[in-house]
């Protein structure tokens, strides 16, 4: 699509009054099911997307175990009513993607040595979709396996950069990913190790490094925010306890 | 969880070894490729075809057209259609059955390449807008996986595209005509292992290292798409570095096999 007659930028800002470096509003919940061992619920502009965690657990089938490790699944899914024209149920190509390089993400800081035999069940629902899922349900995914006490190296923290009227730009919105000339979004821990790296669409080598960078910027900034959903949580916890799964027997 | 090639301990000590040595196990320098042959149109009933030999590894991108109806949302554009088989005859880690997850990231990849490039230019593969267009099919068959087989298939992508002819008089649309081509994307392929980046991994160096990252780039020497692919993680430095030399490897390779 190179339909570049819309313009994304009036008086120096974005079509939602944003500045070009600057991520849409959000919002995170954690615990948010009471099946699921982890769960969270993000809202990241007009995204809504909600992560379950369950796990380690026994393998089935029991061919994939691994005699040394825990496997780690990942499935994103797509509600057929989170976009535009309705989407077919089930996994299709794209989700089938996602899911992989969603997966590879989050295992560099999963300890899945700690469980042999065992899997890690990361499911992600995309309820509403505005451009920036994957890096939404990562996001999600990150908070719940914390949530579910899943020994981790770090948090994961996904964002991505866009390019538009040939300007560099923070989490771009549906507008600016279908119109835009190019998308790249990141993960990474907040040692800025890169673990999940996507691009398309056009940009020169520097423009890239420049996409990289901000990028990076929002993820910090959305760590500190998965950082204080989990400390909003656990603190409660502490404050009262015996509310939640904490047990005392006498 | 994914399908991958087992390596002995031995084997895997000895290639960490020669890498602290600043050596690759067939001798290549880290930013060497294996050597590459491209062969066009090796099938007659497909519109257009490539054999692509890189190293060992080879590959086969069969492109097929015909008329059909366009998308909704582009009523006057043509259609590419990219699907890859990872047939078991290529690699004992292969197995029969619909497409795992890693033959759509291929295939996914090799489509994102032909289509951010826009290399084909779509809007001419119009017939009657909003009805008929050409739908362009682009089929990777994975003959024999000696590791990098994303690079060979996009390279076999590209060159079977170059050597399309659009199959008018099949369907009565007039005369047959070569499809214009407007770019060259090639796909460079990194892993990294120990801080080491070492460009075209052989299936053995594939198995030992658990982070990839394949840049695709124009004839301007623009980015048009990349992925990180594998379980671990990079420092945006390595990153940086792909970049420099994965542009100049694809120039050379764009230079010497594809720009006659």
């Amino acid at each position: 699509m190179d339909e570049t007659d819309i313009s994304f930028f009036k008086d120096g800002l974005r079509l939602d009054g944003r500045k070009a470096d600057q991520l849409r509003p959000v919002k995170i919940e954690v615990g948010v099911l009471a099946r699921a061992d982890g769960s969270c619920y993000i809202e990241m502009g007009g995204n809504k997307v909600i992560a379950a965690v369950y796990g380690p657990r026994e393998v089935h089938p029991r061919h994939l175990q691994e005699a040394t490790r825990a496997i780690v699944r990942y499935r994103y899914n797509m509600a057929s009513f989170s976009v535009e024209d309705r989407k077919r149920p089930g996994p299709d190509r794209r989700s089938q993607e996602l899911s992989k390089v969603s997966r590879e993400a989050l295992e560099p800081v999963i300890l899945t040595s700690f469980f042999p035999r065992s899997v890690i069940d990361v499911f992600v629902e995309v309820l509403q979709a505005d451009a920036g899922t994957r890096t939404a349900g990562i996001n999600a995914a990150s908070v719940a396996l914390a949530d579910a006490g899943i020994p981790m190296k770090s948090m994961i923290s996904s964002c991505a950069a866009g390019k538009v009227a040939d300007t560099i730009i923070l989490d771009p919105m549906k507008e600016e990913d279908n119109f835009g000339q190019a998308d790249l979004p990141i993960a990474m821990t907040p040692n800025g190790d890169i673990t999940l790296l996507q691009m398309d669409g056009g940009l020169t080598p520097d423009e890239f490094q420049r996409a990289v960078d901000m990028a990076m910027k929002g993820a910090r900034d959305i760590y500190e925010l998965q950082r204080d959903a989990l400390v909003r949580k656990y603190s409660q916890m502490v404050e009262q306890p015996g509310r939640e799964e904490v047990h005392v027997c006498d | 969880m994914s399908v991958t090639n087992v390596i002995s301990e031995i084997k895997k000590d000895f290639i960490y070894n020669l890498l602290l040595k600043g050596e690759r196990i067939d001798g290549r320098t880290f930013d060497q490729y294996r050597e590459i042959s491209i062969q066009r149109d090796v099938i007659r009933k497909a519109e257009g075809s490539a054999l692509v030999k890189l190293g060992s590894s080879q590959v086969l991108v069969g492109v097929k057209m015909q008329p059909g109806e366009p998308f909704q949302d582009t009523p006057n554009k043509g259609v590419i259609i990219t699907n890859a088989e990872l047939v078991p005859l290529a690699s004992p880690s292969f197995e029969p059955g619909p497409p795992n997850e890693m033959g759509i990231e291929l295939a996914r990849l090799v489509d994102r390449g032909v289509r951010e490039s826009k290399a084909v230019d779509l809007g001419a593969l119009c017939i009657v807008p909003g009805k008929q267009v050409w739908i362009i099919f682009i089929d990777v068959h994975i003959l024999d996986d000696c590791g990098n087989i994303l690079d060979a298939a996009s390279l076999g992508a590209i060159a079977a595209l170059m050597s399309t002819k659009v199959p008018a008089a099949r369907y009565g649309l007039g005369e047959d005509y070569i499809l214009p081509i407007r770019d060259i994307p090639i796909a460079t392929t990194a892993i990294e292992f120990n801080d080491v980046l070492m460009f075209d991994p052989g299936v053995d160096e594939e198995a030992i290292a658990n982070t990839r990252l394949t840049i695709i780039s124009t004839m301007n020497g623009n980015i048009c798409g990349s992925q990180k692919s594998g379980t671990g993680m990079l420092k945006p430095e390595q990153v940086y570095r792909i970049i420099d030399i994965a542009c100049e490897k694809a120039k050379e390779i764009r230079e010497k096999f594809l720009e006659a």
